[in-house]
């Protein structure tokens, strides 16, 4: 229960400021119109599609996910979330706020591809919800640990997609595959084996995540 | 000093043997080589390029083992240990890519052709760089120490990964992949006794070899900062 209060407090901070939301909103609009400018009037492929859709994905998580503890060292509250807090709960109620970001951010990425991509036609919903389900859970846990590290490491700005990028490597991969796959009707045959992949992914990254928090918040 | 003489004779051995030995058809004296179809005269990258990648495998794995040791005992030793194995991880790493991408281009025809091995040793190589970026940013060593030990476990548990999913995105190039055909799924069916003795050794040799640096290279961390801590703090 102490999780949610953390993540009510995150929330009502962010409703104050709306920095987080409003930085992603315009680096979202920004992203895709970058895509579109080059694009020009010719048309690209599916799995091109599929590509840039997690590009801008992954830029964008890339500058909105990494504030999570770095606010916190910022304003010198981290020494107050210790004492009230066990890392459990901490972990917990920046992961919530995070998740909730992040499951924001890709449905209106989501909209707006579908709307301004011709090509970007979604044949089997079933999967490619399922995808973006597992993939934003990945994306949320991977980008809140690195963002702990990172807080801790004196919020160096620029090396947090330096270290996000290679953990981030085998989700992104598996996840443009499967929404490949959701396009071009493969059979659960086929995608089954990815699906596996990016459950495994997400569990080994929650686990190893809560393990390994404590070290770093302890630091 | 036994293991310095051993680890020059097997290392001259391997170097001699490796680059002179002739590749004919039929193999008749000990040191022929057989010819491979498809390889030729590049099989011979095999006893130099194979133990490289094989060595920034095993500094990758010794690193995280000490990472995790720090992690439990706290013991800074532990920590130069795990910098030392990922320093000659990342030369073995940069080594390892750069032979096999001019060997690449001889035998495939491009420098880079996003192979699945080529796929993971890139995927090693942006670990280490990151790993390396987050040590140069934090001043303090316990707490540098600390993040870069949480930061090699999480980047251990995603190689697993590549290793399911590369094959599946991308075709095998490399000799004695599953979807190679002129010299079939497994390579050690067409090298004969000799290149199969000369490979091991070649391994062996390089694995002492790497034991050997790791020493030297964190017993200088551990007294480098003895001295410090002398000079210092009194």
């Amino acid at each position: 229960m102490k999780a949610i209060s953390l993540y009510q407090k995150d929330y009502h901070s962010e409703i104050r400021t709306r920095y987080a939301i409003n930085s992603l909103a315009m680096f979202i609009i920004v992203a895709i119109s970058v895509i579109l400018f080059s694009i020009g009037s010719e048309t690209i492929t599916q799995s091109l599609t599929c590509g840039l859709f997690w590009v801008v994905i992954f830029f964008s998580a890339m500058s909105g996910l990494g504030r999570a503890f770095v606010s916190e060292e910022e304003r010198g509250t981290s020494l107050a979330l210790q004492l009230i807090a066990s890392p459990f709960t901490v972990f917990s109620g920046k992961l919530l706020f995070n998740l909730i970001l992040v499951f924001a951010m890709n449905t209106v990425i989501t909209i707006l591809y579908s709307a301004l991509f011709e090509k970007f036609i979604v044949t089997n919903t079933l999967l490619f919800f399922a995808t973006f389900v597992l993939g934003n859970i990945g994306l949320a846990v991977s980008s809140t640990i690195i963002a702990a590290i990172i807080a801790k490491a004196g919020s160096k700005g620029t090396l947090y997609p330096v270290l996000s990028f290679p953990i981030l490597l085998p989700l992104i991969l598996t996840a443009v595959k499967l929404t490949l796959f959701s396009m071009d009707g493969t059979s659960f045959e086929d995608y089954k084996f990815e699906l596996a992949i990016l459950v495994s992914y997400d569990v080994i990254m929650l686990t190893a995540s809560y393990m390994l928090f404590d070290f770093i918040w302890k630091e | 000093m036994i293991w310095k003489i051993i680890l020059f004779l097997l290392l001259t051995f391997v170097s001699i043997a490796g680059i002179s030995f002739p590749i004919v058809e039929n193999p008749t004296h000990w040191y022929d080589f057989p010819f491979i179809k498809g390889l030729e005269e590049n099989a011979k990258i095999i006893f130099f390029h194979v133990p490289t990648a094989w060595l920034t495998v095993i500094a990758f794995f010794m690193s995280t083992v000490y990472s995790v040791k720090y992690l439990i005992k706290k013991n800074l030793d532990d920590d130069a240990k795990s910098y030392s194995a990922a320093q000659l991880g990342i030369i073995f790493c940069i080594l390892a890519t750069v032979t096999g991408s001019v060997w690449s281009k001889f035998a495939w025809g491009a420098f880079w052709s996003w192979d699945p091995r080529q796929t993971s040793i890139f995927a090693l190589l942006l670990i280490y760089g990151a790993w390396f970026a987050l040590r140069s940013a934090i001043e303090s060593e316990e707490k540098r120490a600390t993040l870069s030990s949480v930061y090699s476990v999480i980047a251990f548990l995603t190689v697993p990964f590549f290793i399911f999913i590369m094959p599946r995105i991308m075709k095998g190039l490399h000799p004695g992949s599953a979807d190679d055909t002129n010299s079939g799924p497994i390579v050690n069916f067409q090298m004969n006794k000799s290149m199969l003795i000369i490979f091991f050794v070649s391994l062996i040799g390089f694995t002492i070899l790497y034991f050997w640096m790791w020493r030297i290279g964190y017993k200088s961390i551990i007294y480098r900062d003895k001295l410090i801590n002398k000079n210092y703090r009194g």
